[in-house]
C-alpha cells in the first residue's frame, strides 16, 4: 500500500497540493495542467545545476507530485484518499465481507468469463457490460461523497468498484491472449 | 587548461554567458558526441573528419591504449585485447552473455560484473567503456578549447539499474561531470520532436548495435511524455551477424576456428548484413588460415529467414509496449527509426506492417540519439529561457521488487511508472526475537526471484526482539531521474530507527573509482590534488551563484536573521573561493551553505508550485 501520510511543505494534502477543490469528481483536464505546471517548477531536471539543497527538495517534491497525480486521476484511488482524509480505514486486507447479492454477481461474471474462454466477442461484450457496471458504481460514488456527503456508503461501493476492476483487469489479458 | 573566472564579491558572473555541455551516445558500435552550436545540435567531429568513433578499445603493452578506428584496424590481429561491442558487457555476468563461445575474450567472473584479461591486466566493462567516453571528452574540450560543464549520456531505455549505475560509473571514471542518464529513444523523441514540431503519439523503434528499445510517447507543446517502454537490451545488430556466422558455421561444418579466424569471419558477416541493405544478394567470401576458403552468395530474402526469429523477438516487445502505454495502434501517428540495424529492409518491412504506417527514416538514424542529448544537455546548464523550456517525462522500464518468503517477488514500483518514484512497504518479522532481516532488491516482470536480476542484498539489523509479527520494517525504493535505484530501511514501531541506503552491488564502490583515477589512467594524468581542488572551486562557485540567484528573486521568504546567516556563509565561500587552497576548507564551506540554504530551498519551491496554479505568492494567500 502507498503511504500517504508523509505530507510534504506546506500543502494539507493531494488536493490541496493541486490547487483542486476536495471532491471526488473533479476536473481531469484542470489536474492534468496543474500537474504539469507544478513538474515544469520542480523536476530535477530543472536544478541539474543547483545546489545539493536544492536537488534534494526538487526530487522530493516532483516524486511527491508523481505520487499525488497517480492517486487522484484514478477514481478508485482517489476515493481510497478521500476516505483517508475522511478518517475511514478502507481495511482492504483484513475485511472482505461483501453484500451477498455483490458475491453472486461476481460468480456469475466468473463464470460468464469462463465460458467465454478464448472467444474475442463474447469476451468483448462482457467487458462492456462490467465497463458500464463500473461506470455506474462510479457515479454513485461522486454522489455518496459529493451530494449526500456519506462518505461511508461510498467506501462499501469503492470496495465493489475495485473487484470491478481487478476482475477488468484479468478480462483485458484474456482478449489480448486470445487475439494473440 | 582555461584559468578559472572569479566575479568580484557581490556580483555574479555574466547571466548570458553560454555555458558548454554535451550530449554522449555511447553505443554498441559507434559513439558520438554532439554539442549546440548557434541553436542547432551538431555532432562534434575529430580531427580526421569523423563523426563516430567507433566503440572500440585495444590495450597493448606498456599500459598504451588505442581506441576507435585505430584500434578497429587491429581487432583481427589482436582479438583477445581489442575489445568491441563492451557496451553488452555493462552491468553483466558471464552467465548474462549470449554467444560467449563465439567471442575471442578471456572472461573471468567476479563478483557481481564479468572481467576481460588483457596484456594490461584484468579489466571491467566500466573501465573499456571510460576509455571511450575519455577519448570523447577530449574530442569536445579540443573543439571548445574550454571545460565541458557537464555531459547527458544515453543508455538503452530497457537498461536496468546494474546497467545504468555501470554507465554513469565509467562516465564518473572518465572525468565527466554527469548531468543526466537519458534514455536512447527519449532521446531520439527529443531531436525529432524539436526539429519537426511533432505533436501527438509517437512511437520510437530503436535498434543499435547490441540493445533494442521501443518507446510509445505523447509529445505535446513543450511536454515530452514517455508513456511506456519496453525492449531487449541484449537484441540488436549484432545478433543479426551472430546469426548469419552461425549459419555459416553449420553449413559449411566449421568448428574449430582460431580466436582471428572467429573476429574476421564476424566482421566479414557485418559487411555482409550491412551491404545487404542495399542490394538484392551479396557473395560472401573467406580464407581461412590453413588456406581454405569459402564463398556463398547471400540473398536479402535468405537473410530475412535466418534472422526471422530475432525480428519477432523484437515486435513481442513492440506490442506489449502499446498495450501498456493504454492506446490503439491506430493512434500512433509516426513510427520513428532509430539505430543503425533499423537500416535493414526485414525490419523495415515488419514495423510497416505492424503499426500499417510507412516508418520515418527521415533523421540519420546513428546521429539523432547524440543530437537529442545534446539539447538535453544544453537545457540542463540552464542555458535556455524559461520561455523555451520543454519538460520531459520519463518512465522505469523494468519492475523493481523485493523478496518474499519462498522465493517469489513482491513488486514494489511496477514498470513504466513515471519517474521520479518513491514506494513504502511494510514487512514485519517471522519469528519470535528475530533481530535482524534480509532484504534483497530484484528487478525484472517475472513471479519467482531465481528468474529476475539481483540488484542488491542487504541486512536491516538491530531490530529490538519481539513477538513475532509485532515489528514494523518499512522498505523504501526511491528511484530518482536518472532511473537509479536507492533503498533504504528502518524499523518504525519502537522508536529506534535503523536506516540503511545501498547501492546496487553491480557498482562500483566510490573507493574503487578513486584507485582506478589514480592508477595513471588517461584523465588522471594532472596532479590529483590540483584536480579536487579544481573540481570544489567549480563546485563552490557554482553553489554561490545559486544562492545569489535564489535571493535575487526570493529574498522576501526570509527573515532579516535568516538571509544574514545566509550572507554570512556566502561571504565565507567566496573568500575560501578566492583565497584557500585547501581542499577540506572548501568543502566544510560548501557544506555550511548548503546547509543554512535547506530550509531557503524548501520555501521557495512551495512557492513557485503556488505561483504557478494560482498567479500569486504565498504570501498574498496567506
Amino acid at each position: 500500500m502507498v503511504n500517504h501520510s508523509e505530507s510534504k511543505g506546506n500543502f494539507a494534502n493531494y488536493f490541496d497540493f493541486f490547487h483542486l477543490p476536495q471532491t471526488f469528481n473533479l476536473d481531469r483536464k484542470l489536474l492534468d495542467s496543474a500537474y504539469l505546471k507544478i513538474q515544469q517548477e520542480v523536476h530535477p531536471d530543472r536544478f541539474a545545476r543547483a545546489s545539493d539543497a536544492e536537488k534534494r527538495q526538487s526530487l522530493q517534491l516532483a516524486t511527491f507530485a508523481n505520487t499525488a497525480y497517480r492517486t487522484l486521476k484514478n477514481p478508485i484511488q482517489r476515493g481510497l484518499y478521500l476516505c483517508e482524509l475522511h478518517c475511514l480505514d478502507p481495511q482492504l486486507e483484513t475485511n472482505t465481507s461483501m453484500p451477498k447479492n455483490f458475491l453472486m454477481q461476481q460468480m456469475e461474471l466468473r463464470e460468464a468469463m469462463d465460458d467465454a474462454r478464448g472467444q474475442i466477442v463474447p469476451l468483448s461484450q462482457l467487458q462492456d457490460q462490467v465497463i458500464s457496471d463500473l461506470k455506474k458504481i462510479t457515479d454513485s460514488i461522486g454522489k455518496n461523497f459529493d451530494e449526500l456527503k456519506q462518505p461511508e456508503a461510498a467506501l462499501i461501493e469503492l470496495r465493489a468498484a475495485l473487484f470491478l476492476e481487478r476482475f477488468l483487469e484479468e478480462l483485458e489479458q484474456r482478449i489480448t491472449d486470445a487475439s494473440e | 587548461m582555461a584559468l578559472l573566472q572569479i566575479a568580484e564579491p557581490g556580483q555574479s558572473r555574466n547571466p548570458h554567458e553560454r555555458r558548454i555541455a554535451i550530449g554522449i551516445d555511447l553505443g554498441t558500435t559507434n559513439s558520438l558526441v554532439a554539442s549546440m552550436k548557434n541553436a542547432i545540435p551538431e555532432i562534434l567531429r575529430s580531427e580526421a573528419g569523423h563523426t563516430m568513433l567507433p566503440s572500440v578499445v585495444r590495450y597493448l603493452q606498456g599500459n598504451r591504449t588505442q581506441a576507435g578506428y585505430e584500434a578497429l584496424a587491429q581487432a583481427s590481429l589482436d582479438p583477445k585485447n581489442t575489445i568491441i561491442s563492451v557496451k553488452r558487457f555493462m552491468g553483466r555476468g558471464l552467465n548474462d552473455i549470449a554467444h560467449a563461445k563465439n567471442l575471442p575474450y578471456d572472461f573471468l567472473e567476479t563478483s557481481g560484473m564479468l572481467k576481460i584479461k588483457t596484456v594490461q591486466g584484468d579489466k571491467s566493462p566500466v573501465e573499456v567503456s571510460a576509455e571511450i567516453l575519455a577519448r570523447l571528452r577530449q574530442l569536445a574540450e579540443d573543439s571548445f578549447s574550454d571545460d565541458i560543464e557537464g555531459a547527458v549520456i544515453t543508455v538503452p531505455a530497457y537498461f536496468d539499474d546494474a546497467q545504468r549505475q555501470a554507465t554513469k560509473d565509467a562516465a564518473q571514471l572518465a572525468g565527466i561531470n554527469v548531468l543526466r542518464l537519458l534514455n536512447e529513444p527519449t532521446a531520439a523523441a527529443l531531436a525529432y520532436g524539436l526539429d519537426h514540431g511533432s505533436e501527438g503519439l509517437y512511437a520510437i523503434f530503436d535498434l543499435g548495435g547490441g540493445t533494442f528499445d521501443i518507446s510509445i510517447l505523447r509529445l505535446s507543446k513543450g511536454v515530452f511524455e514517455v508513456l511506456s517502454t519496453g525492449g531487449d537490451s541484449a537484441l540488436g545488430g549484432d545478433d543479426f551477424d551472430h546469426a548469419l556466422m552461425q549459419y555459416i558455421l553449420t553449413e559449411f561444418d566449421m568448428h574449430e576456428l582460431s580466436s582471428n579466424e572467429r573476429r574476421a569471419l564476424l566482421m566479414k558477416c557485418r559487411d555482409v548484413k550491412e551491404t545487404l541493405s542495399s542490394h538484392p544478394a551479396v557473395l560472401l567470401e573467406f580464407a581461412f588460415e590453413d588456406g581454405k576458403s569459402i564463398q556463398r552468395s547471400i540473398s536479402q530474402d535468405e537473410f530475412a529467414q535466418m534472422t526471422q526469429s530475432l525480428v519477432t523477438k523484437a515486435l513481442v516487445s513492440v506490442k506489449k509496449a502499446v498495450r501498456d502505454a493504454q492506446v490503439d495502434v491506430e493512434e500512433i501517428q509516426g513510427v520513428v527509426m532509430v539505430g543503425g540495424a533499423t537500416r535493414m529492409p526485414n525490419v523495415q518491412k515488419a514495423v510497416e506492417q505492424y503499426f500499417k504506417k510507412t516508418p520515418l527514416n527521415n533523421l540519420n538514424p546513428d546521429e539523432v540519439v547524440a543530437l537529442g542529448a545534446a539539447r538535453q544537455a544544453d537545457l540542463l546548464v540552464g542555458n535556455k529561457s524559461k520561455n523555451d523550456e520543454w519538460l520531459l517525462l520519463d518512465v522505469i522500464p523494468l519492475s523493481l521488487g523485493v523478496e518474499m518468503m519462498g522465493g517469489l517477488v513482491e513488486k514494489i514500483i511496477p514498470r513504466n511508472t513515471p519517474i521520479p518514484v518513491a514506494r513504502a512497504q511494510d514487512f514485519t518479522t517471522f519469528k519470535d526475537g528475530q533481530t535482524a532481516m534480509a532484504v534483497h532488491v530484484l528487478q525484472g516482470e517475472r513471479e519467482l526471484a531465481e528468474d529476475c536480476r539481483s540488484l542488491a542484498k542487504f541486512e536491516l539489523r538491530g531490530i529490538p526482539p519481539m513477538v513475532a509479527g509485532a515489528a514494523r520494517i518499512r522498505v523504501t525504493y526511491q528511484v530518482d531521474a536518472d532511473g537509479l535505484l536507492s533503498v533504504s530501511a528502518k524499523e518504525e514501531t519502537s522508536g529506534v530507527q535503523t536506516s540503511i541506503t545501498v547501492k546496487p552491488s553491480y557498482g562500483l564502490e566510490d573507493g574503487d573509482i578513486a584507485r582506478m583515477l589514480s592508477e595513471s589512467f588517461q584523465t588522471a594524468q594532472e596532479d590529483m590534488l590540483a584536480r579536487a581542488l579544481r573540481e570544489e572551486q567549480v563546485e563552490a562557485m557554482r553553489l554561490i551563484d545559486a544562492v545569489n540567484n535564489s535571493l535575487a528573486s526570493d529574498a522576501n521568504l526570509l527573515s532579516p536573521q535568516e538571509q544574514h546567516t545566509i550572507q554570512e556563509a556566502l561571504n565565507q565561500l567566496r573568500q575560501l573561493v578566492a583565497n584557500s587552497k585547501v581542499v577540506d576548507d572548501l568543502r566544510r564551506g560548501i557544506e555550511r551553505l548548503s546547509e543554512v540554504t535547506e530550509d531557503f530551498a524548501a520555501r521557495r519551491m512551495n512557492a513557485n508550485i503556488r505561483r504557478a496554479l494560482t498567479g500569486k505568492s504565498l504570501n498574498d494567500i496567506e
